[in-house]
């Protein structure tokens, strides 16, 4: 059986500078997920956890590396992609999910699952209904977020970063703002959507129970993996 | 969900906020549209104003001509004298269409008012004045019977005022004169609406004023000469030659003066409106800069997001557009009294004329400065990066 290749850097170095001083926040970090593998990156904090996520996930530039997503090319070595082909990156093959879940309080549930489409709208079905019946929050279609608890919140987060179903879910935190019993909860939504759509996890995460879940957990230290 | 609608919603987050911004923006529009149509209304209302006075050219007796113009406009002649005899001579000039005599003649009534005025009475020759005020019609009776020099004709307000009828008697005030109303006019929207007019020789033999009279009026053959003929009226002695156009014309000019600096304080408070959406736009976005940089991160392009905080500032200055427009159309009575307590003299009729043409430029004006106002904000919105702004915790 032929493993496909999610995503693969190698030799990643970000470098953030403070006047002279030169801060390696990653330092030569070579990874490779498979399609539909779930990863969990763990470390204390400024170990480049996130970081590293948001190089692989298209949020920013390395500052050297390479980066190949879906078989393309992203980052070739000291060269950064312009803000608008990081934007097209990303809308083709990620959805994200920020510990703060960052939805439009003005919107309804139904709206913030659908608003990455007013954007850009792949090719295929967007079911916001099936998505929400899956999440367990139909129910909370016309409800605004502040109406909602903290675990619905992060489902409606979840909802919206599948509706335009990327190839790659990055979770930076999910659970961060969450209580044990909804962290678990949305722990076994994304090991159900990674087991049942085939998309592919990475996430980042100071839990040690929710990293279980996942395939496989990479540790960071110092802006290295640590074996 | 299209991008108006998340721009309308966002503008429902600080309704306070969003609704202050508006109320500037309405105030500014009221400001422009009132002005402008107060530019439209007032020279309509002075040229209509002039072209009722049924004639061209006003002799007057010599004085300030100014002065003449006013009184004449406000509903007379002045009151300095002149020879009846110069009628004839005016008669005999070629370019003359028509032409009428009139003495105008005020006494004071202690009854008007709080501590009395002084009531105006109009002579008219019946012959001749009613032909060059041909548009005058009549709400009861008519012109002077003939029968004898006591009849007064009243304008529509002053019978309103002196709440009289046809047949109804007039005291003039000081004296035992009574004049009965054998004609009430209907509205005309001009001066004549407040006037009492009665025979020229009745002012003439009943106050000692026999061959005297305060005005011509000269309606000429052809008005493109009217320069030509004036120059002539020129030589005649002790006359005032008063130009209709002339007077419109310093009227206008008078006016501008005082729209030029309404004009300015129009464009101050446009531009301070102006710099309130700026304000207001940008204050939403640093407010937003992380939830931007979330859908910079779900796929929304940069020209996307201007789109988004543009049309949130076009929906803002269109909806301040017509509740300022709105907000003229309904007060415009209101400015108009404004204006008629401020400037000396006002023509009869509306002052402040706001028509669907007005309406419409002054909001194109409002949504382009929407549009102006809306650049910087939105190009700073489009520009955020999102992994800056989900760096910034709680920006």
């Amino acid at each position: 059986m032929t493993i496909e290749i999610a995503l693969e850097a190698k030799n990643i170095i970000k470098t953030y500078s403070r006047g002279s001083e030169h801060v390696n926040a990653v330092n030569g970090i070579s990874v490779t997920l498979n399609k539909g593998e779930f990863v969990s990156f763990m470390g204390p904090s400024g170990s480049g956890k996130t970081t590293l996520i948001n190089i692989l996930g298209c949020l920013d530039n390395p500052t050297q590396g390479t980066l190949t997503v879906a078989n393309q090319p992203v980052f070739t070595s000291g060269k950064p992609l312009a803000e608008t082909n990081l934007t097209l990156l990303r809308r083709a093959l990620f959805g994200y999910i920020f510990q703060r879940f960052y939805l439009i309080p003005t919107l309804t549930v139904t709206e913030n699952i659908i608003l990455p489409l007013t954007f850009y709208r792949k090719t295929g079905t967007h079911d916001a209904v099936g998505l929400m019946k899956l999440l367990g929050i139909e129910h909370r279609s016309n409800h605004l977020p502040g109406e909602l608890s903290g675990g619905e919140m992060q489902r409606v987060a979840i909802a919206r970063a599948l509706i335009n179903q990327p190839e790659i879910l990055l979770a930076d935190e999910p659970t961060g703002n969450l209580d044990s019993q909804r962290s678990e909860e949305i722990g076994q939504i994304l090991k159900q959507l990674n087991k049942t759509k085939g998309i592919t996890v990475i996430m980042v995460t100071h839990n040690q129970e929710l990293a279980c879940i996942s395939d496989r957990t990479i540790h960071l230290r110092d802006g290295i993996i640590k074996d | 969900m299209k991008i108006y609608q998340i721009a309308y919603k966002n503008l429902l987050r600080k309704k306070t906020r969003t609704l202050l911004t508006i109320l500037g923006i309405s105030l500014s529009s009221w400001v422009l549209v009132s002005l402008l149509g107060f530019n439209k209304g007032y020279e309509k209302s002075l040229s209509r104003d002039i072209d009722q006075l049924g004639f061209q050219v006003l002799l007057t007796a010599k004085g300030c001509p100014y002065e003449a113009a006013t009184l004449m406009l406000k509903g007379g002649t002045g009151l300095k004298y002149m020879d009846e005899a110069v009628l004839k001579q005016v008669e005999s000039y070629p370019e003359v269409k028509k032409v009428t005599a009139m003495i105008m003649h005020g006494v004071f009534d202690p009854n008007k008012g709080q501590s009395g005025g002084v009531s105006a009475y109009l002579g008219i020759d019946p012959k001749t004045y009613p032909n060059l005020k041909q548009y005058v019609k009549f709400k009861q009776g008519a012109w002077f019977t003939g029968a004898t020099l006591n009849e007064a004709v009243l304008g529509y307000e002053a019978a309103e005022l002196e709440q009289r009828e046809i047949g109804d008697l007039i005291l003039v005030p000081g004296t035992n004169l009574e004049l009965k109303v054998v004609g009430i006019l209907q509205r005309t929207g001009s001066q004549d609406d407040g006037t009492i007019f009665v025979p020229k020789q009745f002012i003439q033999e009943k106050f000692g004023l026999k061959g005297k009279i305060t005005g011509i009026g000269i309606q000429v053959k052809q008005k493109d000469n009217i320069t030509k003929f004036e120059d002539k009226l020129y030589k005649l002695p002790d006359v005032q030659v008063v130009s209709l156009a002339q007077v419109k014309e310093t009227i206008m000019n008078l006016v501008a003066t005082a729209r030029v600096l309404v004009l300015s304080i129009a464009v101050i408070a446009i531009l301070i409106a102006m710099l309130g959406v700026v304000n207001t736009i940008l204050m939403s976005v640093f407010e937003r800069f992380q939830e931007i940089g979330i859908l910079k991160s779900m796929g929304a392009m940069p020209l996307d997001i201007f789109k988004m905080i543009w049309t949130e500032t076009i929906i803002l200055c269109s909806i301040g557009g017509v509740v300022g427009n709105l907000l003229a159309l309904g007060l415009s009575i209101v400015t108009d009294t404004l204006i008629r307590q401020i400037l000396p003299y006002t023509p009869s009729g509306r002052l402040v004329v706001i028509d669907a043409q007005l309406s419409l430029t002054t909001l194109v004006i409002i949504i382009c400065i929407g549009i102006i106002s809306g650049i910087y904000p939105a190009w700073k919105a489009a520009t955020i990066r999102p992994l800056e702004s989900m760096r910034s915790e709680g920006a």
